[in-house]
């Protein structure tokens, strides 16, 4: 590996003023010039004096939790904010992905908006209309090109950025995480680039919370919390520091707002999730608004793709509940071995009536957790491997 | 040297797609489309036209008063697309410019490109207009490249800092709707300058867009109109104020604008 430094982050600070009353009109400045209001002015400090090198074809990240400061950070770097003190100097083009398919335009064919997000990565039409029909076969969209992208789903549109980005030429690439959300198939096209690129040695700087993506492809990684950097260092070093700080974080304020649906008459009114080293602990606080007997009372849990990991209910446990009294509470609790691998998950909640037909109460994402161990496997369960290695004569 | 050339190669490119896009998204599920680009002042113009001769009859005593009242016309509708659009151009952008960093002036350049391309347009009309009332040109007529290039830098001063001020102002894009009002009637467009006292003349040619009309007019339709240089008495001199007017005010505008820019990303 070069040594070149080819970003260099100087004690980079970044402030926004929060003007509470608003003077975005001259009504506004003329008010409060004649009355004296004092403008409330709020500094909100997103960055503490950043410093850190990135050296030529490194794979970089940067991780955070959200609203630590990362997402500015990399606007800095991509020149779309200008830091507040300090400076970022960079070597070499440089091509941010905030998003996919910038400049996109819902009202513009396929094909047109191929040519336009080419513009915006620097591509001039005889470079478009060169790379053209690989674009149009990697995205799978040949029967589509000259319908609006409105009317594409957000999978195709998806498709049709990604094959776009993938072609862009830059010597230095900024990623954020938001390029690896979409489904599982889409995922794993995502990290084939993301392999790529660590093969043809770009410099990569890569803005995730997913530990797993971090450990894989980073070298270095740079941790921000609270707009400070707290340690910069190879990548298992602080992915291990990161998600400690998680095991020991309360998840209880992760509410979810999924679907929910069914007749009402006996309902989950809380869930609780509890992780611990050993053991997933699910509590059920259930309330009938009818008497009802022998409800059937489940959970499932899910991946961050949707994944459904795991799941049972009452009757398959061979559990009956019995009559609930209208008005009355029941308190479920499960107790699962940590067996699930590092993510995030979301829990459904469902109770039918003992027909097992009749939804009284489906709550799909009911509650998110995290589980936060210190290794990553790519598959859902990590149960725990005990191996031992014989010589054989 | 290769950078700075790196630098533009990639203005052009954004400019050019800018321009493209703007023009499909305009004529988008419209009949006749780009017809209308022509037909719009067209139709302005025959309005005008009537009102203008047949009522108040202003032009009575301009040789060729049709042609005249339409080169005003083309201009002045250059003029007001320009400023207009470049009000809401760049929060209009404002998805493109929190997400990617490129020279935010590009945008300004892409609403006047399609501006100019209307403008050449409509041109058309007006050598059609010529022919038909036998105007003859003499090559004076070149002197209205200067001309034009001088109306863009004017376009391009209020440019600038409308679509600037804009950002931060909202209030901007009403308060230019009323002084386009005025100004289209300060502006000698529908009457001649003849028809005004001439101390007050004196002072309304020294708006550079009236003089631009009124030297275009001169050099490619009829000798017989007012431009600056007659209402000072010949005094070649003169035409320095209202060029220099232009330039001071774009070199502040342009100034404000690249100041502003960098800060577009937060406040769009």
């Amino acid at each position: 590996m070069d040594n070149e430094v080819v970003i260099k982050v100087d004690k980079v600070y970044k402030d926004f003023i929060l003007v509470h009353e608003k003077k975005g009109t001259i009504k506004g400045i003329f008010t409060s010039m004649f009355r004296r209001v004092t403008i409330k002015k709020e500094i909100q400090h997103a960055l503490k004096g950043i410093s850190f090198n990135i050296k030529k074809g490194e794979f970089f990240g940067i991780v955070g939790r959200n609203g630590s400061g990362k997402s500015t950070l990399l606007k800095i770097l991509a020149n779309i904010y200008q830091p507040s003190k300090g400076k970022v100097y960079t070597n070499g083009k440089l091509v941010p992905f905030i998003e996919l398919g910038v400049g996109f335009n819902p009202e513009l064919s396929g094909k047109d908006n191929v040519y336009l997000n080419g513009a915006v990565l620097g591509f001039s039409t005889k470079e478009v209309d060169a790379m053209y029909d690989d674009i149009v076969r990697f995205a799978e969209l040949e029967r589509f090109m000259d319908q609006k992208l409105k009317n594409y789903s957000s999978g195709m549109q998806v498709r049709l950025a990604f094959s776009m980005a993938v072609r862009a030429n830059a010597d230095i690439l900024l990623l954020d995480e938001v390029l690896a959300v979409g489904d599982a198939d889409f995922q794993r096209k995502c990290f084939d680039y993301f392999k790529t690129l660590k093969k043809n040695k770009k410099t990569v700087v890569f803005v995730s919370h997913d530990m797993s993506a971090i450990r894989e492809y980073c070298d270095r990684v740079a941790f921000i919390e609270d707009s400070v950097l707290v340690s910069v260092g190879k990548a298992d070093e602080i992915a291990s520091k990161y998600t400690q700080m998680f095991m020991t974080e309360n998840i209880d304020n992760n509410e979810g707002h999924g679907e929910r649906w069914g007749n009402g008459l006996i309902i989950t009114s809380k869930v609780e999730v509890n992780v611990t080293e050993n053991y997933l602990e699910i509590i059920q606080h259930i309330k009938a608004n009818k008497e009802i007997e022998n409800p059937i009372i489940g959970i499932r849990v899910r991946d961050s793709a949707g994944v459904e990991v795991l799941g049972t209910n009452t009757k398959i446990e061979k559990v009956k509940v019995g009559l609930i009294k209208s008005g009355n509470n029941r308190v479920v609790n499960w107790r699962i071995p940590n067996i699930l691998s590092d993510g995030n998950y979301v829990l459904d909640s469902a109770i039918l009536h003992e027909d097992s037909i009749t939804v009284a109460d489906w709550w799909d994402d009911a509650k998110k957790f995290r589980i936060a161990k210190d290794r990553h496997l790519p598959y859902p369960i990590d149960p725990g491997y005990k191996l031992t290695i014989n010589s054989v004569r | 040297m290769g950078k700075f050339r790196q630098k533009y190669r990639y203005s052009l490119i954004l400019l050019r797609e800018l321009v493209r896009t703007d023009f499909k998204i305009r004529y988008q599920n419209s009949i006749l489309g780009y017809v209308w680009s022509l037909l719009r002042p067209l139709l302005l113009f025959v309005i005008l036209y009537f009102v203008f001769t047949k009522f108040l009859k202003v032009g009575n005593g301009v040789p060729h008063y049709p042609v005249y009242l339409l080169l005003g016309l083309l201009y002045w509708n250059f003029f007001v697309e320009v400023t207009m659009g470049s009000v809401t151009a760049i929060v209009g952008k404002g998805d493109l410019i929190r997400k990617i960093n490129f020279p935010k002036y590009v945008i300004i350049l892409s609403v006047l490109a399609s501006g100019l391309i209307n403008l050449v347009l409509t041109s058309v009309v007006i050598v059609i207009f010529m022919i038909v009332g036998h105007v003859s040109v003499s090559w004076q007529a070149l002197i209205l490249i200067p001309l034009v290039l001088e109306l863009i830098l004017i376009a391009l001063t209020a440019a600038f800092f409308l679509s600037a001020a804009f950002v931060r102002y909202r209030d901007i894009s009403y308060i230019w709707e009323v002084i386009i009002q005025a100004a289209f009637y300060i502006t000698p467009i529908l009457y001649p300058l003849s028809r005004i006292p001439h101390s007050f003349a004196k002072f309304m040619i020294l708006n550079p867009f009236a003089q631009v009309i009124q030297d275009s007019r001169y050099v490619l339709i009829t000798h017989s109109t007012e431009t600056i240089s007659n209402i000072y008495g010949g005094d070649k001199w003169i035409w320095l104020i209202p060029i220099g007017i232009t330039l001071v005010l774009l070199v502040l505008t342009s100034t404000y604008f690249r100041r502003r820019s960098s800060a577009f990303a937060e406040e769009v």
